[in-house]
């Protein structure tokens, strides 16, 4: 998950999937951002939760009952 | 010009010393006077103002009581539905869209105490902002310094109370923006505990994160406002169904067998020199020598820029297709990034959260107030790209929620409130946090520390 990622090739396997395109004017922007994100990343890997973790939102059924 | 605030003005209604139709036409006219400088109201809404406020004056003529907010006026972040105008977050793109139908819940809730709606307020693009800069609308201004930043992303809320121009406006916080400009403006804000009042009628930014809450220069006034505003609403999915637990009552107890501490660590590391004046202020005002620490602040609002990122990324992925041209550039940049971001990271960052929320409930075993600054800095001047923070030279528009991002990450309660330090020509902000629906326990503090004279919301000169 902290392994150095590479903006670009995210950027160029990515957004294709998403049909997402990117206009060349707006990927340095972009590349910036995911290398903050990475940073954050980073960091959340020294505060690692194993697989019994509950992740924070919880689901709650509703019932008209 | 008089500026009085929210309970000043309801008790004159009611007394019938001042009709509120006389209190909403002085505050069109002053809105429509010095707005063009402020830049804090998008829309006006006159005609309803005036229609509510005769309305109110018809109770009050009956001998009705028309609420504990009577003719008090107030406006809202352009995030939420005003029926008649397009909801538009800030957006250009989203002024295209079809006028909102009604009004969103938390505008009812102030129209049921009494209030009168005047319009809308500027904001950061679809609320992704600190600076209270727009791309589409400009900014809003420091009420203090207009070269300054009103903070954001509620910068208009910020503005438009900080000036005098509404004694109330609401806003929303998602990782800092009610806090934010309340630090650069000068007034009060709170950020309810999340899942505490209703989102229903708003324009979303992180479903995970989003917070609303009221602005006011007093804290009765932010108090009556947030008490007009709770109870369950079954329209908003993401509210804790919780009963209404009224703040005003208690609002003056003081803080007798309260536990208070500061927060150290993360939370002074990255504080500029006025950030920690301000914390040693409102401490010294309430004898807090103790000091405890939330070991993983840091990774907590690491969590918070990830999730952000990627639950903003995905809720504009249509528009992010079809017109990222029409997005304010740097707030484009970051939603398409958002977009990208892989599901394991942010699930991982939803753990993180929750377990970060456990260390700060067993803090709040020990204390039951943390202090904390509000920001790292007053506010900067408009434009500025960059903060210095001691020797380290950071961008400025992530860091200015370095101190706010990791509480609201979690949902805590906190009270902005406006510290000036000797000599200073500009505000800053201390958080006052609670534990989880203790909303009470923060106004407590932040009214004792305004009957002690430690905090205030002064108007600018000019206005007064």
């Amino acid at each position: 998950m902290t392994a150095p990622l590479d903006p670009d090739a995210l950027i160029d396997a990515l957004a294709p999937l998403l049909d997402l395109p990117v206009d060349p004017a707006h990927r340095p922007g972009v590349v910036q951002n995911l290398r903050a994100a990475q940073a954050a990343a980073a960091r959340m890997a020294g505060f690692a939760q194993g697989d019994l973790a509950e992740p924070a939102p919880v689901f709650r059924p509703e019932s008209l009952e | 010009m008089i500026r009085p605030g929210a309970a000043e003005i309801a008790a004159a209604v009611k007394a019938r010393r001042q009709t509120a139709r006389s209190v909403t036409e002085a505050a069109l006219a002053d809105i429509a006077a010095r707005n063009p400088r402020l830049n804090a109201f998008t829309d006006v809404t006159a005609a309803r103002a005036l229609a509510r406020a005769d309305q109110i004056d018809a109770l009050v003529a009956k001998g009705l009581d028309p609420g504990p907010l009577a003719g008090a006026p107030f406006a809202v972040k352009n995030l939420f539905d005003i029926a008649g105008l397009p909801t538009r977050a800030g957006s250009r793109i989203n002024r295209a869209h079809p006028p909102a139908e009604g009004d969103a819940a938390l505008i009812c809730r102030m129209e049921k105490a009494g209030a009168v709606l005047l319009g809308g307020l500027n904001m950061g693009e679809y609320a992704y902002d600190f600076t209270g800069e727009n791309a589409h609308d400009g900014a809003s201004v420091n009420p203090h310094d207009p070269r300054r930043m009103s903070g954001g992303s509620s910068g208009g809320s910020g503005t438009a109370v900080g000036s005098g121009l509404v004694p109330l406006a609401l806003g929303s916080d998602t990782n800092g923006s009610i806090r934010v400009p309340s630090s650069f403006c000068g007034i009060f804000g709170l950020k309810p505990t999340y899942g505490r009042l209703s989102r229903h009628g708003s324009f979303p930014f992180v479903a995970s994160l989003d917070h609303l809450g009221p602005f006011a220069r007093t804290v009765t006034d932010l108090a009556l406002a947030y008490d007009a505003m709770q109870g369950p609403d079954p329209a908003d999915p993401a509210q804790t169904p919780r009963r209404a637990e009224p703040a005003l009552p208690g609002l003056n107890d003081g803080i007798a067998g309260l536990r208070i501490a500061r927060l150290g660590g993360y939370f002074e590391q990255g504080a500029g020199a006025e950030a920690r004046a301000a914390l040693n202020h409102v401490a010294q005002a309430l004898q807090v020598r103790a000091e405890v620490a939330l070991p993983h602040a840091a990774e907590a609002r690491a969590a918070a820029f990830l999730i952000t990122m990627a639950e903003a990324g995905a809720l504009h992925l249509d528009r992010l297709r079809s017109q990222a041209g029409a997005f304010d550039p740097d707030v484009r940049d970051r939603l398409i990034a958002g977009a990208l971001l892989p599901a394991a990271l942010v699930i991982e960052a939803q753990k993180v959260r929750r377990a970060f929320a456990a260390e700060a409930a067993a803090l709040f075993a020990q204390a039951d107030v943390l202090l904390a600054p509000a920001t790292p800095c007053t506010a900067p001047m408009l434009g500025e790209k960059w903060l210095d923070l001691g020797a380290e030279r950071v961008p400025l528009r992530p860091n200015i929620g370095v101190f706010t991002q990791p509480i609201s990450a979690i949902g805590l309660p906190v009270v902005a409130v406006p510290v000036w330090l000797a000599g200073a020509t500009l505000p800053i902000g201390v958080q006052v946090i609670a534990a989880p629906w203790r909303e009470d326990v923060a106004l407590r503090v932040a009214r004792l520390l305004e009957r002690m004279g430690a905090v205030a919301a002064p108007l600018p000169k000019e206005t007064t």
